[in-house]
């Protein structure tokens, strides 16, 4: 035991002594306060967009020390952003697939060289292979080509979907998607012409 | 102008190319890509940045009416070839961690006395600094990447940078590392490096400054880290903050080792 004290206090002279002058705590305020320092507002951009909520901050965290969230935060997240869903008031959730398909086209807004009130686009495109006459599609997301082809429509993949795109954090804690409902980034009608963009059977994603 | 255009409609053909076989359409994309790349990268009008730099470092100027050739970028008063890939680094004289644009307005005002206006991109003093970074980058073509980390803020700037590389927010839930933290991945058609590994991070770490054959600009790292943050739905970074020194560490020394790319040119 004596050995063992003799040894940990050794190490902590060497630490001490050289690289580690900060704790991982440290430098974690350190970046914070960096972020903070360094941003400015510039037009729709306004400084509050570096905030992080509960599920940014977690997912910042696990992400850069390598370590995945445990089992339990997991659950709890994702059930505070399931909470955040909202269903369309009518009861309809496929709008127009040709409109959709613009929209998924369709990869700007929201940046400070943005005017206020224009409307985003999806920005669907920059991540996903949709239909398959569009070869100039991203590989972050995973191919949604054939979505309602292979799933179906019933009402569980339908209000599924809808969560997705609403929010997909409530399914993924950790996903690099956006939250287009939840952020409103895209509105009711938007989504719901996305939904006919995956799902309605005469989409040019189900050919 | 008429080659700038020339590369355009190259690069119009070279797409038009790959839309003609959808099937094959990643390989044949990528093919195409690469085949725009050879095409642009015989002449790089980077150049005309390269001479006009030498120029600027050579030349007397400002109130005290003296030349660039006594600024320490880190190796010594005056020693351009390989301070390229060794920044950013800590100077005792700032006590700051800087990088190649924020040193350059440092020196500037010791040795010329021009107090540069330097924090909007390619407007006032900023127009000089973009010519010198495009020669003291072309003076490290082929060198190592460097960055030291023997300085106690050297490690805290990397630190911090790594931190902010990983750092999720705005309104589309956006990190540096959504798009860059993968192998392989893209946006559109456009390959996104992988800046966590050390050649990606090298390489996209060298190839700024850059000619930009869509809009005829050169984009310095400052520039490149902006528009980044632009689209990543941040509000504006400011000119050599803490968040841009810190993140040009982080890459810098995940880098450490490759060969010196730029000045490049990209689309």
């Amino acid at each position: 035991m004596k050995k063992t004290t003799f040894l940990i206090a050794g190490v902590s002279v060497v630490l001490a002594g050289c690289a580690t002058m900060y704790s991982a705590a440290d430098y974690q305020k350190m970046a914070k306060d960096a972020v903070s320092a360094s941003f400015a507002e510039k037009g729709i951009a306004k400084k509050d967009r570096i905030n992080q909520d509960a599920v940014n901050l977690a997912c910042s965290q696990a992400e850069m020390t390598g370590t995945p969230l445990s089992g339990e935060a997991t659950r709890k997240l994702e059930g505070a952003e399931f909470a955040t869903i909202k269903y369309p008031a009518d009861g309809k959730f496929l709008g127009d697939w040709k409109a959709g398909e613009r929209l998924a086209q369709d990869g700007r807004g929201s940046t400070y060289s943005d005017k206020a009130g224009s409307a985003n686009g999806g920005n669907c495109y920059n991540c996903h292979q949709i239909s398959k006459a569009e070869i100039s599609y991203g590989t972050l997301g995973p191919s949604l080509y054939n979505y309602g082809k292979l799933r179906g429509n019933s009402e569980a993949v339908v209000k599924y979907t809808w969560g997705k795109i609403y929010n997909a954090k409530a399914f993924n804690a950790c996903t690099n998607m956006p939250r287009f409902g939840h952020q409103g980034i895209l509105t009711e009608a938007q989504m719901k012409d996305l939904m006919a963009l995956l799902l309605d059977p005469s989409s040019p994603v189900n050919q | 102008m008429t080659t700038f255009k020339f590369r355009q409609v190259a690069f119009a053909v070279a797409i038009s190319a790959v839309a003609a076989g959808p099937a094959l359409a990643q390989t044949e994309a990528e093919k195409a890509i690469d085949r725009y790349r050879e095409l642009v990268a015989d002449g790089n009008p980077a150049e005309l940045w390269e001479a006009k730099g030498e120029d600027l470092w050579k030349k007397k100027r400002g109130p005290k009416n003296a030349s660039l050739e006594k600024c320490d970028l880190g190796l010594g008063a005056g020693v351009v070839k390989g301070a390229y890939v060794s920044l950013p680094r800590y100077f005792e004289d700032t006590k700051k961690v800087q990088d190649l644009e924020t040193r350059l307005v440092t020196c500037m005002e010791q040795h010329q006395g021009i107090k540069a206006k330097a924090s909007s991109y390619n407007r006032d003093d900023h127009k000089d600094i973009i010519s010198l970074v495009a020669w003291i980058a072309s003076e490290s073509r082929g060198m190592p990447v460097n960055v030291p980390q023997s300085h106690p803020e050297e490690q805290r700037y990397y630190e911090m940078g790594k931190r902010i590389f990983f750092y999720r927010a705005g309104p589309y839930d956006f990190a540096c590392a959504t798009c860059h933290a993968e192998d392989g991945k893209r946006i559109r058609l456009q390959g996104l490096p992988n800046l966590t590994q050390n050649e990606p991070a090298g390489k996209a770490f060298t190839s700024w400054p850059a000619y930009r054959v869509s809009n005829s600009q050169l984009w310095p790292m400052q520039k490149r880290l902006e528009d980044c943050f632009r689209q990543q739905r941040f509000p504006y970074v400011e000119f050599g903050s803490d968040v841009t020194i810190a993140l040009s560490s982080y890459m810098g020394v995940n880098g450490k080792g490759v060969k010196s790319l730029a000045p490049t040119i990209k689309r």
